[in-house]
């Protein structure tokens, strides 16, 4: 199992490897390996260059560079907080957007860019701020509506999610209603999710908040492993299973939200790649977390080199290849699982 | 309990879920090195009891005191280590080996991002070679047999290296040749390792054979408690759970015997 661990984890380092050479190569115009290398080695442009050298690293490190690490860091978190989800839910087919992560984003962007279209901070739009707050915002709320006298039971969590996910969607398709037309194309075309044109701003603002919480769930595999086991076990075992639900709900929701606050909705990742990595580690948080992160973000780098080759030179919004990947799998899933509880 | 040393004490334990109230006053004691047996019809309140000695439950009123300790003021991690649950057999829906579960065992013994220790290796071999469980450590959970997943479930809280094992109903759905395996493993440990052992069973006739004393519960009140002789007669069989059973207390092992009787009130009484 060991030996069959550390040869899983060079697969994985090797296909970054490999991710991040193709996804530097592929494009609008393509580069061969050798020039994207040296273009990387050649750092970002500048104004000595010669012109065919100042392109290609102008391409590799003003385009491709920062869409990679973005669809890196959105690729790891979500599955990150996939992971924990299921182990939250105790039930592999839960994923990040259930407690409203999602539809909360998708509001408060709708409000974003309808009503408050003018606004920024710190250089991010109006769209991203309105997200992550309408996330967290629906998500709390989603939390304290689930509530009774100090417990929250993850069976009621799941239907308030599911509720308060349609109100959330309903006042969406409400301001979509009165929304100027452009708005509307201009919402649409950001919920179905990109990694592309962010730029290095939102990988600098993203890679703190995802290290951090994916450091901070790790810290909490034991308990996640002890969680799976039911919550009434994991009393017995010595957790304080209510506080422990607090905080694993709080960080993989801060996950899912600045990843989603940042690209628009991307679905499937959080779902799909923790099983896709517990069939091959199993389910210890050790092991399964740390593995499912850098699956998670080859994952979306991968989607994102279809997004951009697949109907050349139109880019496809990344959102709905991974969901082309991940409903036909989703399904494989129910049909399959004797544990599906959903 | 003046002589031996209280594991649990719990005096006018009220409590229920959702304002609906199973326990309506139960005081439940357990000494040091005893094995009790609590039964009961269902929905008597034996699982109740058990989620509210072990802080599943809020108390609606009453006390609970593990080890001289108020259940409230108790650290659940310490608390881990000294009190061993094995609850109602689950589902667990994940892929996890035998030996990882009866690792989880040792949860409340390793600090954060710390591995096993020696100590917590030696814990979980001694675990699961006194259920037996050794030679099944490399297979899935999901493949073992009833009485199987049940030997590992109690090699869980033996990992926990606790004083008091609490057992929810450890023999339902088990056969015949498993129910009694389960419960000499439970004398065993109780009587070679001095475990004190607490079992809520639906099973007159093993907690009659193998528990030193029974609390017997009807309707979230103690109606009897003693030794199985003194609990286990005909007449309160009857009243408790309104069945007609013969005792036969001239058993090989002296324990009373209880044999069920088809209903008077049934046709073709003979």
């Amino acid at each position: 199992m060991r030996t069959r661990t550390s040869v899983f984890a060079l697969c994985l380092a090797a296909g970054l490897l490999a991710t991040t050479l193709v996804s530097l190569c592929t494009g609008a115009s393509s580069l061969t390996p050798r020039d994207a290398v040296s273009a990387l080695v050649a750092g970002p442009p500048s104004d000595t260059a010669e012109p065919a050298d100042a392109r290609n690293r102008s391409i590799v490190w003003q385009i491709r560079l920062p869409r990679l690490f973005l669809a890196f860091l959105v690729g790891a978190g979500l599955a990150a907080s996939g992971v924990v989800m299921q182990a939250f839910f105790q039930n592999p087919m839960a994923a990040p957007y259930v407690v409203g992560v999602s539809a909360g984003a998708a509001l408060g962007a709708t409000i974003g860019f309808v009503i408050w279209s003018g606004t920024s901070l710190l250089g991010l739009s109006g769209r991203t701020l309105f997200a992550f707050i309408g996330a967290i915002g629906v998500t709390t709320l989603v939390y304290m509506l689930s509530r009774r006298g100090g417990r929250v039971l993850t069976a009621t969590l799941l239907l308030t999610g599911m509720a308060v996910s349609a109100l959330a969607s309903a006042l969406c398709s409400l301001l979509l209603m009165v929304a100027r037309t452009q708005d509307v194309s201009l919402v649409v075309f950001w919920l179905m999710g990109s990694v592309a044109g962010r730029g290095w701003l939102a990988v600098w603002v993203l890679v703190g908040p995802v290290l951090l919480g994916l450091i901070a769930v790790y810290i909490f595999s034991r308990e996640l492993n002890v969680l799976l086991m039911g919550e009434e076990t994991a009393h017995h075992l010595g957790v304080n299973v209510e506080r422990t639900k607090l905080v694993l709900l709080f960080l993989s929701s801060i996950l899912a939200a600045a990843c989603v606050s940042m690209t628009g909705m991307i679905g499937f990742v959080g779902l799909m790649v923790p099983h896709l990595i517990r069939s091959i580690t199993g389910p210890d948080h050790r092991v399964l977390l740390p593995a499912a992160a850098v699956g998670g973000a080859l994952l979306l780098a991968l989607a994102d080199v279809v997004a951009r080759t697949v109907v050349a030179p139109v880019e496809i919004p990344i959102g709905i290849v991974t969901s082309i990947l991940g409903c036909p799998f989703f399904l494989y899933l129910l049909h399959r699982s004797r544990a599906a509880r959903l | 309990m003046t002589t031996a040393e209280s594991v649990i004490h719990a005096a006018s334990l009220i409590c229920g879920y959702d304002g609906r109230e199973v326990l309506h006053g139960v005081d439940f004691n357990v000494a040091r090195g005893e094995f009790v047996g609590v039964l009961g019809p269902n929905g008597s309140g034996k699982s109740t009891l058990l989620r509210a000695v072990t802080g599943v439950l809020r108390l609606a009123s009453g006390s609970a005191d593990l080890f001289g300790t108020p259940l409230r003021e108790a650290d659940r991690r310490d608390l881990a280590r000294r009190v061993g649950v094995v609850p109602q057999a689950s589902v667990i829906p994940f892929e996890f080996t035998v030996r990882e579960i009866v690792a989880m065992g040792r949860a409340p013994h390793i600090a954060r991002l710390h591995g096993e220790s020696d100590v917590d290796r030696a814990a979980i071999e001694a675990a699961l070679s006194r259920t037996d469980t050794a030679g099944l450590s490399d297979r899935l959970m999901s493949e073992l047999s009833g009485g199987e997943a049940q030997r590992v479930t109690i090699a869980r809280a033996l990992a926990q290296e606790p004083e008091l094992l609490l057992l929810d109903e450890p023999t339902a759905f088990l056969d015949l040749n498993h129910q009694i395996e389960v419960f000499e493993l439970l004398r065993r440990l109780n009587r070679d390792d001095e475990l004190t052992v607490t079992c809520v069973s639906h099973d007159l006739n093993l907690a009659a054979l193998y528990c030193d004393r029974i609390v017997l519960l009807r309707d979230g009140r103690v109606v009897a408690e003693g030794p199985p002789t003194q609990v286990i007669t005909a007449e309160r069989i009857a009243d408790v759970y309104g069945a007609t059973v013969l005792v036969d207390d001239a058993t090989p092992h002296g324990r009373p015997r209880v044999t069920l009787l088809r209903s008077r009130s049934g046709d073709g009484a003979e």
